[in-house]
This record gives C-alpha cells, structure tokens and sequence, in this order.
C-alpha cells in the first residue's frame, strides 16, 4: 500500500478560508458490511482531488463520511478521524449541522428542490434555516454566475427548480452548495447523468471553482479524471491502493492494480 | 419469432374487447353512483328552498322550518374534528415515516390499521364514556373529538406513505446544505407531500361528514342554535336521519334537502381543497 504522509506539491498553503481535510485510519461499516478498510487521505484548498474505483469499491461513502451523510443513514459506524483544518469533525462538541456548512456537496443525480422556483433553490440554504439575509440578491447573481448559469437563467428566476434542463438543474444544484460559500466541495459523479455539453460546462466550472476551494471528485470517467484533478486516489474493496499527483497516476503509477484499471483492463 | 398476420390480428382483436370491456365495467361502476346522486339530486332540489338555509326547524306538526343549525353545526364540528385530528394524525404519519422502524411505532401502525377499520360507532361509545359521562352532558366538544378520532388513522397513514414517497436525495439535499433534520424533516419532505397530505385530509374530512352513529352518543342534536362547545349542538346527518325515520311527508321532505345539502358540502370541501392547491402550486412557480 502506499500512502504517503506529505505529497509533492500538497503542501501549498491554505488560502485564509482553509478548507483542508486529512482522513486518518477511516473504517466504516453498513451494518456488520465493512465497506472502508483503513484510508488515510488528504485534501488540500485549491486542489483538485479525483477518487476512482471500481463500482461499490466505497468512493461515495468515502465521500458521504465527510460531510457526516454516512452517519444519517441508521445502522452505520465509523472508527478513525477526520479534521477539518485540524479540527476533529467527529469531536463531541462539533455539530453535523454546522459542519454541512463548510463542507457542501453536488450529487449524482440532479437534485433541485421542486417545489421552489430557481430563486429559492439557490438561496435554500437561507431559506429552509429561516435565516434572513439582505444581500439576498447579491448571492443570487454572484453564485449563479459562478455556476454558470445566471445569463441562462437570470429572466427565469421564479421558475420551479425541476423544470430545467438536467444539465442546468445539476448547475443549480452546484450554485445552492456554493451559496453558503462552504470551504470543501464534494462532488459524487456530478456529470454521470449529462451530457458531454453539460459535462464540459461542469469540468470549466471545477476549473474555476478550485481557485477558492477544496474540491473533491468521485467519478467513473478515467478522462474527467485526467482532465480536472490535481491529484487522483484509486480505491478498491474500500481501501486506497494509491493516490498521487494525477499525470502520475495515469502515466506511471507505482501499482500494478492502479495501472490496469486506468488502461481500462478491467473495472 | 415475427408474429405472422392473422396472429397480429387476433391480438388487435383481443385488445379492443379488452379495452371494450374495461370501459363497460366503467360504465357499470357508474350507474348506482349517478343514480344515487341523480335520485338525491331530484328529491333534493324539490324539497330546498331558502327557507331551509335560513331558519331553525319548526315544532312538531308544523310545516316549514329549516336546517340552518344542523349546516353550521356540522361545519363547526367538522373544524373541532379537523383541531383535534389533524395535528394528531399528521404528526403521528410524520413519526411513522421518520422512525418508523422501531417496535413502538410497528405497534402504532397496527392500531391505526385496526382503527381504520373498527366501525364509527364503538367510537362514538368510545367518546360518550370518556366525555359525555364524567361532563353530564352531550355537547359539540364531543362530538369533534369523536369525529377527530375517526380522522386519525386515515390522515395518518397518507401523511406516512406520501412522505415516504419524497425521494430521499431532496432530503439529503436539505442536509447536505446544513439544514437540521427536524427542518428537513418539515420543510422539505412534508413540504413535497403537502398536495398529497391536503387530498388525504379532504378525504378524511368527506368521510367523516357523513358520520351519523358517533354524532347520536356525542354531539346528539339540538334544535336550536348552539353556540357553546359544552352544549349538544345539531348536525346534518343526524337531523336528517332524524327526519327521515320520522313519520312526518314535511320532515321526509327535508331530509332528502338536508342530504344534498350535505352531498353538495362534501362535493365543495373537495372543490375548495383542490383549487387552493391549485393556486399555491401556481404560486409556487
Ligand atoms: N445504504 C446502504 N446500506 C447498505 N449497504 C450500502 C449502502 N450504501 C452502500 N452500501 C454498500 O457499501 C459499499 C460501497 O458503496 P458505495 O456507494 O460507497 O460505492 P461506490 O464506490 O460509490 O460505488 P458506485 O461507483 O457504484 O457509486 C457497497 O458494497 C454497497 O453495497
Ligand atoms: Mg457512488
């Protein structure tokens, strides 16, 4: 196995936002079913980090174990620690609630709220706290701008959510996650639903949005991976078998396995 | 294998006596429920008039008179059974579909399945023993909360399948964005099942309108107005179940008012409900 503690060009520092996550001995259970063995990662601000592995290797409960998502569903565990900018986010006093602030996520399928216009999705972080905000407006346009959406959509603001296109609806998914200007951004398969003209306005997107946060990729697309991420870890049967800086992985991996899979001999 | 062409034929065939005979069966599920409304409808409008809207029931023997406090005291008791039902039976549905994993509420749904299904008048009983007795009194309080009870199973299960029905991704959405679960739980998922919840309280509600049995042990009747909670207070079906067992042509005559009357209130209920769904759905985009 190789995980390395320090990694080539990890160690930039983090912007004043922070944003850095280091997993640490992460075993995770469904039940009795162990689907993580051991992982030690780390994510760094401005970085982007692609995990890839065979299907049910555990990429997305890796993914789900750091905003605490893991945890909601009953009959799940977790042993070994996770910080945030060195904090333990499992610590007794820390709060899931507050943690989902800091750490947002965009998943598989598109998931906009569809019983609130594009408005509201956006700004649903506020909204569904209750919390008012005065520069309501200012966050529409700066997040769907960011999401790339905000010329597209900016005449149908009041429009549901759900009667978008899958490509927009993934898009404003990304700009609710970004609203409440979290530090991490999880991204489960974001694109595997779209198509390759929405995919490539998500992957510019990533491109952007890395310059301000830590952006973590799980995704089955050995090219997306290649494209968009800094660095990439391979998981398999819910343990890392290498990580390293992206050009490496895919060019010359140190393992066996890391290599087969990426030349697509079996996976 | 290509089917050949008489093969196709005989399914082309086989297909429109099917679709002919879903549609006579139709048709045949239809004519007691149109003639029921038709008859009601027939008698009914020639027994109203503004009369039986505006005024209170005249004494034995005399002829005339209305129904005016049975129409307000069944809207007064369909809005107790509402108070006393709806936070009960949407709560309880909100609890089965949250934890309802658990024994206790494995025991919950059973009760409410068993009570759906126990007749309206053991509620009634139910109701008399438990208030009517230790008060001294029938009164309108009563009377809702029996009504109340009998809305309880039927809220409960549809608020418990409709949230069930809410995709689990919305509600990862919500706390993903660092919304609490309780929030979550309120206003995302009950929010999504709202329409739902709304058609299965109109139902609760339409059903319940029509409850003659309870009312007899709780509410009983009154016929003048009441306007206190403590006191028995009239309601349609049992004034028109009154009327129409009483040997009086006038009272048969206003019973066969008072249950299209309550049909068309029924009928109403339903209208309202939808179209305000429809509005705040309209709203909403
Ligand atoms: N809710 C659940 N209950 C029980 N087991 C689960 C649950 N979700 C996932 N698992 C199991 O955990 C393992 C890892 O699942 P996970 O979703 O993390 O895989 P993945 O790498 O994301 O797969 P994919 O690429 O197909 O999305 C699988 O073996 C799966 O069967
Ligand atoms: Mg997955």
């Amino acid at each position: 196995m190789n995980r390395p503690e320090t990694l080539p060009g990890r160690e930039t520092a983090a912007p004043a936002g922070g944003g850095r996550i280091e997993v640490r001995g992460l075993h995770a259970w469904f039940g009795t079913h162990q689907v993580l063995h051991g992982i030690d990662l780390d994510f760094s601000p401005r970085q982007v980090t692609a995990i890839i592995g065979p299907s049910g290797c555990g990429k997305s409960t890796l993914l789900r174990t750091m905003n605490r998502l893991h945890e909601e569903t009953p009959g799940t565990r977790l042993t070994g620690s996770i910080t945030l900018d060195g904090e333990d986010i499992h610590a007794p006093g820390t709060d899931a609630v507050r943690l989902r602030r800091d750490v947002g996520m965009v998943f598989q399928r598109p998931n906009p709220f569809p019983n609130m216009s594009v408005r509201d999705n956006v700004l649903a972080g506020f909204k569904l706290n209750h919390e008012k905000r005065k520069d309501e407006r200012e966050i529409l346009e700066r997040t769907l701008r960011s999401a790339a959406l905000w010329d597209e959509l900016k005449d149908m603001l009041h429009k549901p959510g759900s009667s978008l296109s899958g490509g927009q609806q993934q898009r404003l998914c990304i700009a609710r996650a970004l609203a409440v200007e979290p530090k991490v951004l999880l991204m489960d398969e974001p694109c595997s639903a779209l198509d390759p003209v929405s995919t490539n306005k998500i992957e510019e997107l990533i491109f952007e949005l890395k310059k301000s946060l830590t952006i973590v990729i799980v995704t089955h697309n050995m090219q997306q991976a290649a494209r968009v991420s800094d660095f990439t870890a391979f998981l398999m049967v819910g343990k890392l078998v290498e990580v390293g800086a992206t050009r490496k992985i895919f060019t010359s991996p140190e393992q066996r396995l890391t290599e087969d899979y990426v030349t697509g001999r079996f996976g | 294998m290509i089917a050949s062409e008489s093969q196709l034929q005989r399914r082309q065939w086989l297909s429109h006596a099917m679709t002919a005979g879903a549609f006579l069966c139709v048709l045949l599920a239809l004519v007691p429920l149109v003639s029921v409304l038709v008859y009601i409808g027939g008698e009914g409008l020639r027994a109203i008039n503004l009369d039986f809207f505006l005024h209170l029931p005249k004494p034995v023997g005399e002829v005339g008179g209305g129904m005016a406090n049975a129409i307000v005291g069944s809207l007064e008791l369909l809005a107790l059974a509402c108070l006393f039902g709806l936070p009960v039976g949407i709560l309880g549905g909100v609890y089965l579909s949250e934890f309802g994993s658990s024994k206790f509420a494995t025991a919950v749904r059973f009760t409410a399945d068993v009570l759906s299904g126990v007749p309206s008048i053991v509620v009634g009983v139910f109701v008399f023993t438990l208030m009517v007795r230790p008060m001294h009194s029938f009164s309108a309080l009563a009377g809702g909360v029996a009504l109340g009870i009998l809305m309880i199973p039927v809220v409960m299960r549809t608020t418990e399948e409709l949230m069930r029905l809410v995709p689990g991704s919305l509600r990862e959405a919500a706390l993903a964005l660092g919304v609490p679960r309780w929030r979550t739980i309120l206003l995302v998922v009950l929010a999504n099942a709202r329409g739902g919840i709304l058609t299965g309280v109109m139902l609760a509600i339409a059903r319940v309108a029509g409850e003659t049995a309870p009312l007899l042990f709780t509410a009983l009747g009154n016929r003048f107005w009441s306007f206190s909670l403590k006191e028995p207070i009239s309601s349609l079906p049992v004034q028109i179940f009154t009327y129409s067992i009483a040997p009086y042509d006038d009272w048969h005559r206003q019973a066969w008012a008072g249950a299209l009357v309550l049909i068309l209130m029924v009928l109403s209920l339903n209208i309202a409900g939808r179209l305000a769904l429809r509005r705040r759905m309209e709203k909403a985009r």
